[in-house]
């Protein structure tokens, strides 16, 4: 693998340092949302009657559904009619990086640099060189080839649609049917693209599925939709997302993931979400609604969710599992840091349903400027499910005092032999605590910056390495500005 | 060497110091002793810059430079250190990092690059020692569930890292027994060099006894009122601060 960086670095060199261009394409279909519009969806990508059927059904029940208000965030009226759902994946990448004459915004550029992303990445991930570096063959042919050898299939919906329809279409809605919610169906309707990730028995997937996908993740858009499915003693871990940050022109980003995990298998889901969060005075900025759930059907079966979330005007999200198998584990890391007048609403819903079943919830809040910081969860536990256990700890941190931080715990538990611990904490970094730091030479944003860290820890510790670093700083840099 | 002219500075709307003259020269080491309330810890806090005091008066230069001017940060990186009358406790964050990233700050405000691992390993084992402190307080947090000595202890082993040219030890002795007396006393007086200078305040004669100093003086009610030599002290501890009060 060495041989590859080594050649994709060289290359990334020369373009960076000639200046690069990039080819600016302009594919979209016109705005609005009807029937026709799916159709045209689902002609453009060449989907089968199958999936376009999938799709109508979705589609049609969305117009009986209206949108949920019942958030601790303030979601500014959507005109749907006014959306375009579709546009080609060059232009998507364009819009998010680009400076609209063919380079990378500088903005974007200086973000780049003090979260320390590689050279070949920032170039990738602004839609230069892509063809060079990703198509180049000895890249594409390594991971593609080692994985193929173990049978691991990792390719984008669209194409498993092709390669694999009935794979796709025995687990596709199984989790998070359209029914679900509100976006659930929109997202069902016009789903652009994502990831489809199928691990064979037995069968331990020996890389982070993060660095091949993060590269094209500008590209994947508004309305993703990603399918794990973790066959009975298997493993694999995914990372999803960028510390880049990513604007879109396209303020909605409502996605859908769905997971399986079957008996003795493990995934570990991890995200790390930059979203432009809009302007210091809360203007503009990406409504970030998903819906993430995991069914652990499998005996012994494993789940965990790790994310970092630091960016977006809103968040709205609870990544979710059904501990369905007999001895089913799954645990929830969790940092979601808001500042200016960002607002999140996330956590997640354990669900026990099967015997002897075990959960964890770490959360850990960061409020920052005016900001409003949630914290929603839901420990459930059947009547069935005999001696489920959970633990759930809930941290706010509060930097000034005008942002807020709420948490909404909730429990339903069913059955007499449950176990189910919650602690919350609140505090605030204090003065004294400032000022200590200031006498030891570090500057007040240092100071946060480390205290921050610190207190997130638990959870960052949770990432593939090469992300807990730039998610380290990428909690620095998010707080600039937020301390007097 | 440090001049501070006609200090005032109050905390909130209550005026605390009251014109408050005194220069520390190089090498020197003052003892400033004084009732509760009379604001020697009021002083110390406005040398190394807490916000929550506002300097209504006066000026204080330290190396030629106008300290005021300049954020406590600044101060810190300047050369200045204050061992804590209660050192605060910062969860989350273990003492290796916290003291990595103040050597690193210093450094950086010198034009220098960071520290290499391999030297600030050794001069973590070098300077724990001195002060006796053990080796699994680098891995907790810092000050999280210290005792008060290692606390105190934790100060003086920050300090030596630092290897600042002002201190200020603020009732360093308080809440100290007697063999953690004598060794933050000693730690210090190891770490003290001809240029070191500083600011012992405290109540009693004890830490006195270990780290002597040049000059004396009493605050009073915001002024210092009486200066002296090290039996100053000495007298203060037999006789009270009444027969300064009645005689000045």
């Amino acid at each position: 693998m060495s041989d590859n960086n080594a050649f994709v670095r060289r290359v990334a060199e020369q373009k960076y340092e000639h200046g690069f261009t990039t080819d600016v394409h302009t594919e979209k279909i016109p705005a609005g949302l009807t029937e026709d519009i799916v159709r045209l969806i689902s002609a453009k990508k060449g989907e089968p009657e199958w999936l376009l059927d999938f799709r109508l059904k979705a589609f049609r029940h969305w117009q009986t559904m209206k949108q949920p208000t019942w958030g601790h965030v303030h979601v500014p009226p959507i005109d749907y009619q006014a959306i375009s759902y579709y546009a080609d994946p060059m232009t998507k990448r364009n819009n998010a990086m680009g400076d609209g004459k063919g380079g990378i915004d500088p903005e974007v550029e200086k973000t780049f640099e003090k979260l320390g992303i590689p050279l070949e990445e920032r170039l990738a991930l602004a839609g230069v060189a892509v063809d060079a570096i990703m198509d180049s063959v000895s890249v594409k042919t390594t991971y593609k080839d080692k994985l193929k050898e173990l049978g691991i299939i990792f390719m984008s919906i669209g194409e498993a649609v092709r390669e694999h329809p009935d794979l796709v279409k025995e687990y596709l809605g199984s989790v998070v049917p359209y029914r679900d919610n509100f976006f659930a169906a929109l997202n069902s309707a016009v789903f652009s693209d994502g990831s489809f990730v199928y691990i064979p028995r037995g069968v331990r997937c020996p890389m982070e599925l993060s660095s091949y996908f993060r590269i094209n993740a500008a590209g994947t858009g508004q309305f993703e939709r990603t399918l794990i499915i973790a066959d009975d003693d298997s493993y694999v871990s995914y990372l999803e997302g960028c510390t880049a940050p990513m604007r879109d022109e396209n303020q909605l980003h409502a996605a859908i993931v769905e997971i399986v995990v079957k008996d003795r298998a493990e995934v570990k889901y991890s995200t790390v979400q930059n979203w432009y969060p809009g302007d210091e005075e809360g203007k503009g900025g990406v409504l970030n609604l998903v819906t993430k759930r995991g069914d652990l059907r499998g005996v012994d079966s494993k789940l965990s969710w790790t994310q970092v979330e630091t960016g977006s005007a809103i968040t709205w999200k609870y990544p979710s599992c059904i501990l369905r198998g007999d001895g089913s584990s799954a645990e929830f890391y969790s940092v979601a840091l808001t500042n200016n007048y960002q607002e999140a609403d996330t956590g997640t819903k354990m669900i026990h349903m099967g015997r002897n079943t075990t959960s964890t919830i770490i959360s850990k809040g960061i409020s920052a400027g005016h900001s409003q910081n949630s914290y929603r969860g839901l420990v459930r536990a059947t009547s069935q499910a005999k001696g489920a256990r959970n633990y759930s700890s809930c941290d706010s941190l509060l930097l000034g005092s005008n942002c807020g931080a709420h948490t909404f715990p909730y429990m339903d538990i069913r059955n007499d032999s449950a176990v189910v611990e919650h602690e919350a904490t609140t505090s605030k970094i204090s003065e004294a605590q400032l000022l200590y730091c200031n006498q030891r030479g570090l500057s007040t944003e240092d100071a946060v910056g480390l205290i921050v860290n610190g207190y997130a820890k638990e959870v960052l510790q949770k990432l593939p390495m090469e992300f807990a670093v730039e998610a380290q700083k990428l909690l620095s840099v998010s707080l600039e500005g937020s301390v007097g | 060497m440090l001049e501070i002219k006609n200090l005032h500075a109050k905390a909130g709307d209550k005026e605390i110091l009251k014109g408050v003259d005194l220069t520390i020269r190089d090498g020197e080491i003052h003892a400033l002793m004084g009732t509760n309330g009379a604001g020697k810890s009021t002083l110390s806090n406005v040398i190394v810059g807490n916000p929550a005091y506002e300097v209504t008066e006066g000026t204080i230069t330290f190396n030629g430079e106008d300290l005021l001017a300049m954020t406590p940060d600044e101060r810190a990186n300047a050369g200045i250190f204050m061992s804590f009358q209660m050192p605060v406790e910062i969860p989350g964050v273990s003492m290796t990092n916290f003291i990595k990233a103040a050597v690193n700050a210093k450094r950086k405000s010198r034009g220098e690059e960071p520290i290499k691992p391999a030297d600030f390993i050794k001069m973590i084992k070098e300077k724990r020692q001195l002060v006796e402190m053990d080796q699994k307080l680098m891995s907790r947090s810092v000050n999280e569930g210290f005792s008060g000595g290692e606390k105190k202890r934790n100060e003086i082993f920050q300090m030596a890292m630092l290897e600042p040219t002002f201190c200020i030890l603020d009732e360093t002795d308080s809440g100290l027994d007697v063999d953690a007396l004598r060794i933050v006393a000693t730690g210090f007086n190891k770490l003290r060099t001809a240029e070191t200078s500083g600011i012992i305040i405290t109540h009693y004669q004890r830490l006195l006894d270990y780290i002597k100093p040049d000059v004396v003086h009493v605050l009073i009610d915001g002024r210092i009122v009486k200066t002296g030599g090290p039996d100053l002290a000495q007298k203060i501890e037999e006789e009270g601060f009444e027969f300064i009060i009645n005689n000045s």
